[in-house]
């Protein structure tokens, strides 16, 4: 066991675990977190993801000894229920999901993406998402969702400020 | 949570029920607290469908539960509708055994039709509307027929301010009503709720990582359990060393109940190191049968069961007289629900009672099967449905919330289990798989006058329904065996009414037993005989069982026969149809497409390169639950074999639609699912075990393949019954592809998954 310190969604953490435990179950069993989810525990589907560093990261395959003092921004970071982020706005407003468990993986791969490429084409966003799963295949109203968050005005400010909370 | 005698100690109110008031004293002597509702009174609890409080709230309890599909939305606007108050003031409770109904399972696109018609949820709202209508005229001094309800008031027509709230006449008082047979439900023309794309309530939760669901239910002193599954199918254990794992960190207890064997630690990842080092020491497995010659196989395993669905006993001799007789042999792989998140349950078994939080698709055959494995009374054990990973029918819920009550039972405590992605996998209940024999007579007209049809599938298991833990693995593994098979052959001739639940008949024959006929179709010559047989792995039910299968073979078939006789598809299939809504479905969708009538395959396609083409399939989904019609076009690279699907348009009519946004998205996954499940998924295995696993050996479609254009044409019929939407389309995807394919190619494809390497076989099989 050792003290791994860990700033989440803008909160200072500090949890007492095996160094090799996954970010994963600290995020979730830890701290509580419902946004990243166990899909496979393989990193294969997408469903853990969060975002470290600006980057996409599969948590369910990241030891979280290898995250000492890292900045973790889950989906529940982006926005509320009642103030959602644009990104999820889009989700809703294109009633992109089914089940729902999946979304995690996709709305933070798809803003990261666009974080990273705010211009990106819709061959760029799919090949983005080539090793993110949805089983209800709710994919074509997904994309549009994600082409509708990319398209809009100004959103790299938006996206830019949700990440500094 | 709300019971209805919540609602009675709270003052007033309005409750419909199934029976009467014999029930309503017993409620209110009930203890409170948490098994209140759990003794021998428990049915008379359980009985109310809604209840209407003297604030003008309504609470409605519900069996079909949220699965993905949109269910808890549209009951939501039911509820709304019938009752005329604003969707804000519905509270809708589903699937938990304390409360709700005992609806049986939600499967088979059935919640639609079971609570959307002249019955269940939709009649206890038009009961209740009825009573407070006439409990308005009283107070208002005016006839029903001069009121209306809107905004969950009675108002005079006309006058707006004489009026009155159902939270005024229900008051103080206690209304205790039996639900109405005769009570009116509103028509579809006066609907301002249902029948709007209404969104999901669900939806802004779930995008913003708010929603619970069953994997993030946290119970205080909750442990971790893992399950420990065989090594190979049919393996039985011989010893487990628990001093192999005692001293991890985080190690509580190593269970074992006869084969099933488990661990409970502390924490989530602790019970993975643990189940990882456990030793246990297996018998070896029984073998498996070779995964390469399966069909072979399987078409000659016996004993057989098998049935006759119709036989009009002149086939053989209409088949000698046919001008060209055609035959074709359809494969279809196991499949699996391989549901996004591994499945998962919480369960609190502790002084004699349970609590199981579960995803299961059928809360109370669980909660049955559940009190079989632990040894309780069924009504010291509730199960509360809490939303899991979608599911398309019987993934891990139901063995993971057995797992979870049995570590739990042994620890003491609360213990939440999350299977492995290899566990989910490996051990679920697969989709059939499927070897049919296809027969037809074409006369000389070109017309068919005989189909014959001779299917084998394997089963073992299936859903536990309220008896039958051993029909998923872990009641097996525990010591309960799965459902028997019983031989019979050879089958009886068919009797009662003709059913076509499982689409073993084509929609083209006139499906007659006993002089009365339920096809879809024409062709007066039938016979479907099907055989079932053991299978060396769990099986059950897949979106659309085996109706996805046969309508693949079916509809490939009629895709066939038309090229042999020089027909346009759309053309045949309607001249073969006597069914007046498949038919429009068929027409709708091969005008939305743009359909170009003519025979496939394309004349003069290039037999290299990349080739476009166009294939059309439709279905009565189990012969009565839904209409629907599709087009793919598809463009087959010819030097690699590889399918890509450019456009689907689907036509479906299911009746008076309740949310025309949520069957959009039904059609939409239900498209994509079903070509997911036609280019890659197969369940594949090795002497011992299954060897699809993982995302890697089992292949679902990415986001990130080029999504074809989807193109929806509702039909809204609103002067019939409501029928299921959920499994509709999916059902013609596989056909509809593989006939595009063809038209395309020239080749036909016969064995699903379309994989480039079969694709590349059947184009090689072409003739010059």
């Amino acid at each position: 066991m050792s003290t791994i310190a860990l700033k989440v969604n803008g909160a200072a953490h500090s949890v007492d675990v095996d160094p090799a435990t996954p970010l994963l179950y600290v995020l979730s069993d830890d701290l509580a977190l419902r946004g990243p989810k166990f899909g496979c525990g393989l990193g294969q589907c997408g469903a853990c993801t969060v975002i470290v560093r600006g980057r996409a990261v599969r948590s369910c395959v990241t030891p979280v000894g290898t995250l000492n003092g890292a900045d973790v921004t889950t989906l529940e970071g982006l926005g509320t229920v009642e103030r959602p982020h644009p990104i999820q706005q889009a989700f809703i407003d294109e009633q992109a999901a089914q089940c729902g468990f999946c979304l995690n993986g996709v709305i933070l791969t798809a803003k990261v993406l666009l974080d990273q490429n705010p211009k990106a084409t819709d061959a760029q966003i799919q090949q983005g998402l080539s090793t993110v799963l949805c089983r209800c295949f709710t994919h074509t109203r997904m994309l549009r969702a994600i082409r509708r968050y990319a398209d809009l005005p100004r959103r790299s400010a938006a996206g830019a400020q949700a990440d500094l909370r | 949570m709300t019971t209805r005698r919540d609602f009675l100690k709270s003052g007033g109110a309005l409750i419909v029920s199934f029976s009467s008031v014999a029930a309503l004293a017993d409620d209110l002597a009930f203890a409170q607290g948490p098994f209140a509702t759990q003794d021998r009174r428990v049915a008379a609890q359980l009985d109310s469908w809604l209840a209407i409080g003297n604030d003008g709230r309504v609470t409605a309890y519900t069996g079909k539960c949220e699965l993905g599909q949109g269910i808890y939305t549209v009951q939501m606007q039911l509820v709304a509708e019938e009752l005329s108050v604003p969707l804000s003031r519905v509270t809708l409770i589903q699937c938990d055994t304390s409360v709700a109904p005992d609806q049986g399972t939600t499967s088979g696109s059935q919640s639609t039709p079971t609570n959307f018609n002249e019955a269940n949820l939709a009649q206890a709202c038009a009961t209740a509307r009825d009573v407070l209508l006439r409990l308005g005229s009283e107070r208002l001094g005016v006839p029903a027929d001069q009121l209306t309800v809107a905004d969950g008031e009675i108002r005079v027509t006309g006058n707006a301010s004489r009026r009155v709230s159902y939270g005024d006449l229900v008051g103080g008082k206690k209304f205790n009503l039996t639900l109405s047979a005769t009570a009116k439900r509103k028509t579809a023309s006066e609907w301002t709720v249902l029948g709007k794309a209404v969104g999901r309530v669900d939806l802004p939760a779930m995008a913003t990582g708010q929603f619970e669901f069953v994997h993030n239910v946290r119970l205080p002193g909750m442990l971790h359990g893992r399950v420990v599954r065989p090594p190979a199918v049919g393996a039985t254990l011989v010893s487990v060393d628990e001093s192999s794992v005692r001293g991890l960190p985080g190690f509580v207890k190593v269970v074992v109940r006869k084969n099933f064997v488990g661990v409970v630690a502390e924490k989530p990842w602790q019970a993975m190191q643990a189940a990882a080092q456990l030793k246990a020491t297996w018998t070896p497995g029984v073998g498996l049968p070779g995964h390469g010659d399966f069909y072979t196989h399987l078409r000659n395993q016996k004993p057989t069961r098998d049935t006759l669905l119709v036989n009009s006993k002149d086939v053989d001799a209409t088949l000698a007289r046919a001008t060209t007789v055609l035959k074709a042999t359809y494969l279809h792989p196991y499949q699996m629900h391989a549901s996004m998140g591994s499945s998962c349950a919480v369960a609190d078994v502790q002084g004699g009672k349970a609590t199981i939080w579960s995803p299961t698709q059928s809360a109370y055959p669980t909660r049955s099967g559940s009190a079989l494995l632990l040894g309780l009374p069924v009504e010291n054990v509730r199960v509360i449905f809490t939303r899991g990973s979608g599911c398309y029918g019987i993934n891990g819920a139901d063995t993971v919330s057995y797992d979870a009550a049995l570590l739990s039972q042994a620890a003491g405590k609360p213990v939440r289990v999350q299977l492995s992605r290899k566990d989910e996998m490996a051990w679920e209940n697969y989709g059939l798989a499927f070897v049919i024999d296809q027969r037809v007579g074409v006369d000389a007209h070109g017309a068919i006058v005989s189909w014959d049809y001779e299917g084998w599938s394997p089963t073992l298991g299936g859903r536990p329904g309220y008896d039958r833990p051993g029909n998923v693995v872990t009641g097996q593994l525990a010591g309960f065996d799965p459902a028997p098979f019983t031989a019979r052959s050879p089958a009886p001739e068919p009797g009662g009414a003709f059913n076509n639940n499982s689409n073993a008949a084509p929609s083209y024959v006139t499906g007659c037993v006993g002089g009365r006929c339920g096809g879809a179709g024409t062709v007066k010559s039938e016979r479907v005989l099907s055989h079932t047989v053991k299978s060396p792995f769990f099986t059950g039910p897949l979106r659309s069982p085996a109706r996805l299968q046969n309508t693949f073979a079916h509809e490939c078939f009629m895709d066939e026969i038309a090229s042999h006789v020089k027909a346009d598809p759309v053309a045949y299939r309607l001249r073969h149809l006597s069914d007046a809504r498949l038919s429009h479905v068929v027409q709708e969708a091969a005008k939305a497409a743009r359909w170009e009538a003519r025979p496939s395959p394309k004349p003069n396609a290039a037999r290299t390169g990349i080739v476009s083409g166009r294939g059309m399939s439709c279905v009565v989904y189990e012969g009565d639950n839904g209409y629907v019609a599709m087009v793919a076009e598809v463009e087959v690279d010819q030097a690699t074999g590889r399918v890509h699907a450019k456009r689907f348009v689907v036509s479906q009519d299911c009746g008076p639609i309740s949310n025309p946004d949520g069957m959009r998205n039904q059609i939409e996954g239900g498209a994509l699912q079903g070509m997911s499940r036609a280019l890659g998924e197969e369940v594949t295995w090795d002497d011992q075990k299954v060897t699809s696993v993982d995302w890697r050996t089992f292949h679902s479609l990415p986001l990130g393949f080029d999504v074809p254009a989807i193109e929806s044409v509702l039909v809204n019929r609103t002067d019939v019954e409501a029928t299921g939407a959920g499994e509709t389309a999916i059902t013609i995807v596989a056909a509809a592809i593989g006939n595009a394919i063809f038209d395309a190619t020239g080749a036909r494809v016969r064995e699903v998954p379309f994989t480039p390497e079969r694709v590349k076989a059947a184009l090689a099989a072409r003739g010059s």
